[in-house]
């Protein structure tokens, strides 16, 4: 069928009929090796009895039964699979299937570390609750360095780079705490800026674990980007389920006079979080072949009306010539704006097939991407004018710098985007720079968290 | 012979439970033995038989497990239950009932409706 000078071999032959099986979704792959067990020993008798090796196959394949047939029948007495269960069965027997329990059970030995570290501070006299500039400073070290651990385990990563991964969060630990802040109730936001920045810095060494020595690649780190969209969706419907959870505890406990709340301050809220990050993580993990990908979903869903309300927003501006109010949340607000749009761009682009031709849901991409620029660029030309007038305090700073990052990869990103829409260009571009842009953000909230508070007097 | 399939598909379970209570067997053992025992007339499309299989285990009247055959290649093998020799004990006494009703009738049919048996009593045009 491909080159007819060289007979396609048997286990070519039989390799092309189990990956054909195997994208039915009713037939799992332990079923596909049952039937090619059945297959194989077909062939062999027919072999046997003097067919011919392609002969014995085809005459076997036809014995095994229309597969579509099949497939409903496999269907009808495993209707669960085609609603894809949220139990991680290992898709192998044997062998793998060991592994799979033991990946489950440090998942879950890491998840309980990560829930008993965050209350190993409290040993030490920091007191959960009232000590809040040392746990929001380090919140990102009682879980991100299991999840590291535990990525540097199941790729088996070389000693060298978790060395590296370990010096990264042993400097970041020291950066984290040798500075003298004033406190957050004093009016100190060095300190908030540095807490709030050092996670997105430490999940830059999450990444290079996740990708596993692939993180040179462009392949390696849009995997990265799709286990972040999923780890935030499965995290956050985990948080929902705890939150039902708490709210019958409070609930049925307070019937019989109890008050439950203090241990859900102290112990199950803070616990419950970092190992729902653990949880998550192997989830997304294990169920990445299993369950379709969230993100693009909603992604696809919110890209049109995203852009619509943006479009409305700028008809609104021009109709009424209403100036933007400059308060001071309003440049966060501009920022969390262009966030939005880079994930709505990220997580489109990382379910796009390359190769595919523009199409409709490019075109609303590229609408969403220039109205926001606009709006963003009328939000910031009302802030350059008045600058001077507020002064630069570090939250403007911040802020500022996160704006200029974010203009800067959704400005690049629309140019690439319509030179692909007029063929000019590959779409693997647009991955190319989303990829590579990954360290921007890292190396500037690195920045904020080491140089600001230096610079600002530690205020 | 071409057995209409809802007659197969009613047949299908005392066969597999009978073939495993006589011994521990695998999908295409399995087959092998029906066809050798009805002489090739009772032909089952071989795939159709594992979903059989898996609703039986799911039922709890047989069990399998993994093992590697002597060809070194994994293969899964189904064992009879206690639950699967009683289901297989009823469905006998069933069919059992609906055999010997029809015993009653074909003996009371003239022998031109008899069928194909025997073959030299009449000669049947083809396809009938």
């Amino acid at each position: 069928m491909t080159d007819p000078d060289r007979p396609v071999s048997l286990e070519e032959q039989i390799d092309q009929w189990r990956s054909y099986l195997r994208r039915r979704q009713a037939i799992h792959s332990v079923d596909v090796a049952e039937l090619e067990d059945h297959l194989r020993e077909q062939i062999a008798a027919l072999a046997d009895g003097g067919l011919a090796p392609d002969e014995a196959f085809l005459v076997a394949v036809k014995r095994m039964g229309d597969l579509d047939a099949l497939s409903r029948e496999f269907a009808r007495e495993h209707s669960d699979r085609l609603w894809k269960q949220l139990v991680v069965a290992s898709a192998d027997p044997g062998e793998s299937g060991g592994r799979a329990h033991r990946d489950t059970f440090v998942a879950f030995g890491l998840a309980v570390a990560a829930a008993l570290l965050i209350k190993a501070p409290a040993l030490l006299g920091f007191r959960w609750g009232e000590d809040e500039g040392f746990y929001a400073r380090n919140i990102g070290f009682f879980v991100l360095p299991l999840l590291t651990g535990y990525f540097a385990w199941k790729r088996r990563l070389p000693a060298g780079t978790v060395r590296l991964l370990a010096a990264g969060f042993l400097a970041a630990g020291v950066f984290a705490n040798i500075y003298p802040f004033t406190a957050m109730a004093a009016g100190g936001s060095t300190e908030a800026l540095a807490a709030l920045h050092l996670p997105i810095a430490l999940w830059l060494l999450v990444g290079v674990a996740y990708a596993g020595g692939r993180w040179g690649q462009v392949g390696g780190r849009m995997d990265f980007i799709r286990f972040s969209g999923e780890l935030f969706i499965y995290f956050v419907l985990i948080a929902l389920g705890g939150g039902v959870l708490t709210a019958f505890m409070v609930l049925i406990f307070e019937a019989i006079g109890v008050d439950v709340e203090p241990i859900f301050e102290s112990w199950l809220l803070p616990c419950g979080a970092m190992g729902a990050v653990v949880i998550a993580s192997w989830l997304v993990e294990a169920k990445q072949s299993v369950i379709e990908n969230m993100a693009p979903v909603l992604t696809r869903l919110f890209t049109p009306l995203f852009a619509a309300v943006l479009i409305a927003f700028l008809g609104t501006l021009l109709w009424t010539g209403n100036g933007i109010d400059i308060e001071r949340e309003v440049l966060i607000a501009f920022d969390l704006l262009l966030v939005v749009v880079l994930g709505l761009v990220l997580y489109s682009v990382s379910a796009r097939d390359p190769g595919a031709p523009p199409g409709i849901f490019d075109v609303l991409q590229v609408v969403l991407l220039v109205s926001a620029l606009l709006a963003d660029a009328v939000a910031l030309g009302a802030i350059a004018a008045r600058i001077s007038e507020f002064g630069f305090s570090p939250n403007r700073v911040a802020a500022l710098g996160e704006n200029a990052i974010l203009l800067v990869n959704l400005v690049w990103s629309t140019v690439l985007y319509v030179k692909f829409l007029r063929g000019r260009g590959p779409f693997a571009l647009l991955e190319r720079w989303q990829t590579d842009y990954l360290p921007v953000y890292a190396g500037w909230a690195a920045i904020v968290v080491i140089v600001f508070p230096p610079l600002f007097g530690y205020a | 012979m071409d057995i209409n399939k809802d007659l197969m598909a009613a047949s299908s379970t005392p066969i597999v439970l009978a073939i495993l209570a006589e011994d521990d067997s695998y999908g295409y053992a399995i087959i092998k033995r029906v066809r050798e025992l009805s002489g090739g007339k009772v032909e089952w499309t071989d795939g159709m038989l594992y979903p059989v299989l898996h609703r039986l285990e799911r039922l709890g009247h047989v069990e399998a497990r993994w093992e590697v055959a002597e060809s070194g290649r994994r293969r899964k093998y189904y064992t009879i239950t206690p639950g699967g020799r009683a289901q297989l004990a009823e469905e006998r006494k069933q069919w059992q009932a609906v055999d010997a009703t029809l015993r009653g009738l074909w003996s009371a049919l003239p022998a031109s409706l008899a069928g194909t048996d025997p073959p030299s009593a009449a000669p049947l045009p083809q396809g009938a």
